[in-house]
Order: C-alpha cells, then sequence, then structure tokens
C-alpha cells in the first residue's frame, strides 16, 4: 500500500514539475477556452438564448459553465498527450517493466491531471462575476467538487483511449472523433431542451452531461431558478462521480492487460 | 538428478562453471513470431552471474525481440525464460525487482533534473527518503555524471544522456542489467567510454550486464557474445574463440566480378572461397602467401586486397555466409 502510494505520488509529482517547466501548457489549456468563450459568447450573444439563464446574461452566461468544463477537458488532453509521448520516447517502457501497480499508474496520471485541471479551473472561476455569476463560498466548494469529478474522469478516459495509441497525430484523430463531440453534447454549448429527439437521446446517455449540469447547478446554488430543466444536483453528481470511478477503472484494467501476461 | 535441476531451473546442458558462477540468464528454445514473420526461432542460451554479455546481430536479426522478452515487456510464444532463478512466466513481479532495463529510445524525461528522473525511479521501486538520495547519487557518480546531477536532462549531450540512464537503471540496486543498443547515436570515443563504464560496473559491482549490439568493437569488448542471424543464435563464445573458428587469416579481395574471380581462385589455388557483395573473400592459414599468389595471377581483375586477422565480422561472414550489415554502415559513417 506505502509502495503503491509512493508510485501514485511520483507520477504525481513529474506531471506537476513538467506543468510547470512547460509555460506553453499553462497558457494552451487556458487561454484556448478563453478566447471560445469571448468570441462565441460575443458572436452569438444576439442570435441564441437559451432558456434558463439569468434575464440579461444571454449565451456569454450559459457558455461561461461549459468553458469551464472544456478547461477541464483541454487539460485532460494535454496530459494524456504526455501519455503518447512517454510511450513514443520509450519512458512508459520503463515504468511499465518496474514493479509498479497498475491503478497506481492510473492513478498518479488522473489525479496529476486533476490537480492541473482544478489550478486553471480555479483561475477561471475568478471570471464568475464577469459572466454575470456571483458566487459564494457554498457555491465555489461546490463547483470544485464538479470540477474535479469531471477532471478526474476525462484525464482516465483519455488514458483509457490514448493506451494504446502509439502517435499524437493518432490521439488528434481520436480526440476529435470522441472527446469533442462528448464536450460538444453535454449542454456545455446548446442545451437538450429544444435539440432534435435523437441529438437529446446523446445528451441524456452522455455521461459528461451530469457533470456540466452538477458544475451549472453548483454555480447557480444561491440562485436555483436560472439552471432550467437541468438534471437535478444528486444524480448529477452520483453520475459524475459513476462516470469517474467506471473511466478510472477501465484505464487501470486496460494497462493491467497489456502490462500482464 | 532430474528433480534437482527442476528445482534450480537448470537444464540438462548446464556445465560445472556455470553451477559454480550460478546463472543469470537461461533461455531454452524460445519462439517469438509476428504474424507470419519468425522474429525468434528456437533460441537457446545462457548468461553466468558476473558476465559481461552481447548480443551482435544486424539490424532486424531479432535482438530488440529478444530483449523485450528477457525486459518482462513480452512473453515468449514457446520456450522458457529464466532470469535470476526466476521463471518469468510465472515470476515476473520478483523478476522485475532484480532487474535494471536500458531501452534503445531515450528513457529520461528531459524536463527534470538527471537527479529527478533517478528518484522519480526509485519510487516506482518503493525506495524513498534519504537512502534513496544518497544511492540515486552514487549511481550517478559510479557513471561519472554526479556534477551534471541538477541539470535538467535536456541539456545534457547525447553521451551524458546515455549514463544518467544507465544510473537510473541502477539506482534500486539491480543484478542484471539489461541495455539494448546502448551506443546507438554516441559517436565511437563517447561509445567506447560507455562501453567501459559499463564494464568497470560489471566487475567492480558484479553487476551481470546483457547488452545487445549491431557494433562490432562494442561486441569485442563483451566476455561472452551470441551471434544473432534472422532469429537464431549462429555462434556463441567469447571474441577470441569465435575468432579462432575462422582459420588463420582472412584474405578479402575487392573485384568488380567477384563470381568469376572466386570460381578461378578456387579452381587455380584449390582454396574455398566466397562472395560478398563486391569481394571475395578466403580463410586461409597463411592469408599474406596466398594474397601474393592471387595477386600474381588475377592480378588485372583485382582493385585491392587485403589480409589480416579475423574480425568480429570475419566471424559472421564465416558463420552465416553474408556480410553484416551494421559493419557497412559503421566503415561508411
Amino acid at each position: 500500500m506505502k509502495e503503491a502510494a509512493l508510485q501514485c505520488g511520483t507520477l504525481w509529482l513529474r506531471e506537476m514539475k513538467r506543468f510547470v517547466r512547460q509555460r506553453s501548457r499553462v497558457v494552451g489549456a487556458f487561454m484556448q477556452p478563453l478566447v471560445f468563450w469571448l468570441l462565441l459568447g460575443a458572436g452569438l450573444k444576439a442570435s441564441f438564448r437559451p432558456e434558463g439563464t439569468a434575464p440579461g446574461g444571454g449565451f456569454v452566461e450559459y457558455f461561461y459553465p461549459g468553458v469551464l468544463i472544456l478547461v477541464l477537458l483541454f487539460t485532460a488532453i494535454f496530459s494524456t498527450i504526455a501519455t503518447v509521448e512517454d510511450r513514443h520516447a520509450g519512458f512508459l517502457q520503463g515504468v511499465l517493466v518496474s514493479p509498479i501497480r497498475p491503478a497506481a499508474l492510473v492513478m498518479g496520471q488522473a489525479l496529476g491531471g486533476t490537480t492541473l485541471g482544478l489550478m486553471e479551473g480555479l483561475i477561471f472561476l475568478a471570471l464568475a462575476p464577469l459572466a454575470g455569476i456571483p458566487l459564494g463560498i457554498a457555491a465555489i466548494a461546490a463547483s470544485v467538487a464538479a470540477m474535479a469529478l469531471v477532471a478526474f474522469a476525462l484525464t482516465s478516459l483519455g488514458l483509457l483511449i490514448a493506451w494504446r495509441i502509439e502517435s499524437t497525430q493518432g490521439f488528434h484523430t481520436i480526440m476529435n472523433l470522441i472527446l469533442m463531440p462528448l464536450w460538444m453534447l453535454s449542454g456545455a454549448f446548446f442545451p437538450a431542451k429544444g435539440a432534435p429527439f435523437w441529438l437529446g437521446w446523446a445528451m441524456r446517455v452522455n455521461p459528461l452531461t451530469y457533470g456540466v449540469a452538477a458544475l451549472r447547478r453548483s454555480l447557480y446554488r444561491a440562485h436555483p431558478a436560472f439552471t432550467g430543466h437541468l438534471p437535478a444536483m444528486g444524480p448529477s453528481f452520483a453520475i459524475s462521480l459513476g462516470f469517474a470511478l467506471v473511466s478510472f477503472a477501465a484505464a487501470a484494467a486496460i494497462v493491467r492487460r497489456s502490462n500482464a501476461f | 538428478m532430474g528433480a534437482a535441476n527442476a528445482k534450480t531451473g537448470l537444464g540438462p546442458h548446464t556445465t560445472a562453471e556455470d553451477v559454480r558462477t550460478g546463472l543469470a540468464v537461461e533461455v531454452a528454445g524460445v519462439g517469438f513470431s509476428y504474424g507470419d514473420r519468425v522474429a525468434l526461432a528456437d533460441v537457446s542460451f545462457r548468461v553466468r552471474s558476473g558476465e559481461f554479455f552481447g548480443f551482435l546481430g544486424p539490424n532486424g536479426g531479432g535482438k530488440t525481440t529478444l530483449f523485450h522478452l528477457l525486459a518482462t515487456l513480452s512473453v515468449p510464444q514457446s520456450g522458457r525464460i529464466c532470469v535470476l532463478g526466476c521463471d518469468l512466466a510465472t515470476e515476473r513481479a520478483a523478476v522485475r525487482r532484480q532487474i535494471g532495463v536500458v531501452f534503445q529510445n531515450p528513457g529520461l524525461d528531459g524536463k527534470l533534473t538527471a537527479l529527478e528522473n533517478l528518484l522519480y525511479h526509485g519510487h516506482l521501486y518503493g525506495m524513498y527518503g534519504s537512502r534513496l538520495r544518497s544511492r540515486a547519487l552514487a549511481a550517478l557518480e559510479q557513471l561519472g555524471v554526479a556534477s551534471r546531477a541538477a541539470d535538467l536532462v535536456e541539456t545534457l549531450s547525447g553521451g551524458l544522456r546515455r549514463r544518467v540512464e544507465a544510473a537510473k537503471a541502477l539506482v534500486h540496486d539491480p543484478a542484471l542489467l539489461l541495455l539494448d543498443e546502448p551506443s546507438t547515436g554516441l559517436d565511437p570515443v563517447v561509445r567506447r567510454d560507455f562501453t567501459r563504464y559499463l564494464q568497470e560496473l560489471c566487475r567492480s559491482r558484479g553487476v551481470t550486464v546483457v547488452l545487445t549490439t549491431h557494433y562490432l568493437e562494442e561486441a569485442d569488448l563483451c566476455d561472452r557474445i551470441a551471434v544473432l542471424h534472422r532469429g537464431s543464435i549462429v555462434a556463441t563464445g567469447t571474441p577470441a574463440e569465435l575468432k579462432a573458428q575462422v582459420g588463420g587469416d582472412v584474405v578479402v579481395a575487392h573485384t568488380r566480378s567477384p563470381t568469376a574471380l572466386r570460381e578461378k581462385i578456387e579452381r587455380r589455388l584449390a582454396v574455398r572461397a566466397v562472395t560478398v557483395d563486391s569481394t571475395v573473400r578466403i580463410e586461409h592459414a597463411r592469408g599474406h602467401e596466398l594474397a601474393h599468389h592471387i595477386m600474381e595471377a588475377f592480378g588485372g581483375e583485382i582493385d585491392s586486397i587485403s589480409v589480416g586477422h579475423p574480425t568480429l565480422e570475419d566471424v559472421f561472414v564465416h558463420v552465416t555466409g553474408s556480410r553484416f550489415a551494421g559493419a557497412d554502415e559503421e566503415a561508411s559513417a
């Protein structure tokens, strides 16, 4: 147990060090969603006023929680790409022939991604007043919990997908095919209500929908009226926790299988 | 006897020397294929404890496949591998704690310092604190890179990185150090330096070293080598033993029409010759006399001729009948 904690801890520490020493990553994971938010928010403000947003807030406000999730997604993608590069470089082979437990490997990477996601997320959270969302302590605490679950789930999912992929190009393809649609169909970009029937269903079975809902409800803790037709707080958190656990277990299983006789 | 062997993991052909020193690696009848392509066919060999053992072979000969098997990254499709007395099929976890592995691809994180890379590695093996720190520093010291401990790995030269990698593989004090083509990409001087460090390690700490190489000079520095060609081991022994298999001197004549020349030489001088690319090679007890006769008889058809003691390249030609590809790359570099 102690050894697993050491293994997990050292993987986490490496993620932190790498992140701090690669400024472009810090900027990339944060700036890109910020630019998305400002441009799309400003551009769609006039034509798109989703139900459930505060009066006068419009798309800039609706889109804000979605962009927070996007920050987490990008951070997860960046740390997963690092895993693909590790494999390519031979670094991962050295880890695989060590006595590391698969669960410790995935946990270390996932916690690393979660920590980085949360750091970026917190910076972004400070912009909430700009989106017209006033935050209290309870709302911040609940939002952080929701972000942690989503970041953990997305990093584990990324690892699960990336584990067998040999090249970063391959990962980009998969990312565009799986991870981005997962985000687009999560209610981050547009609400399920009013979407075509099949799309509505796709959004309902998308686990990330509940992560976005959990975050939205957390942000609007003081004003539950603004959250429209979203799934309730409890189920959203429960499903997000399930998403995180299932992704983690699946990633650990694929690592164990690839590294066991 | 049979029961005793089963218990110790020793095979029926174990020699008295093997028993005395103990076996670090025993591979028996191992085969491995990628689909239809056979990478290893019925490979068997032994490495004694404390030996500096090399696998010599051109690229594509099966070295890396064999290496991955020894490093516990893949499983043999047939046959059996014992490392340090443990059967890889059943005691993989125990084997992993006792081996240090340096892969062909760089295994260091360039964004971490040399020391950080070693500490990271130690944590994976359950080591920590001041004990780990002093072991890591000692390993860097051993490879002569202690002064660069605090430098980011990405700022180090290729030769220094290789040494840091070897130090990393030694942090957990393995009994067996495995290195896959450790000196590929290093210039000859740095390469020789690196091999010396490994030899020193082998002598002073009793670490068994097994490496793969396609450099003949590197193989020459090994205690024993196995020549791997097209997935099979075609010769095993000390470099001197292998060279002794080649009779006397080696005469090599460069020519534009090797086949014609070979036939003429064989007919006229009653010797056995082989053609390899644009050369005709003859192993002969008295090479100088033979070269003289050849020049006298066929001087007009020969661009150049040389006489020398057998090298490992000659050994390779002797046992396989084909040219050593790695050696050619070496000559043109």
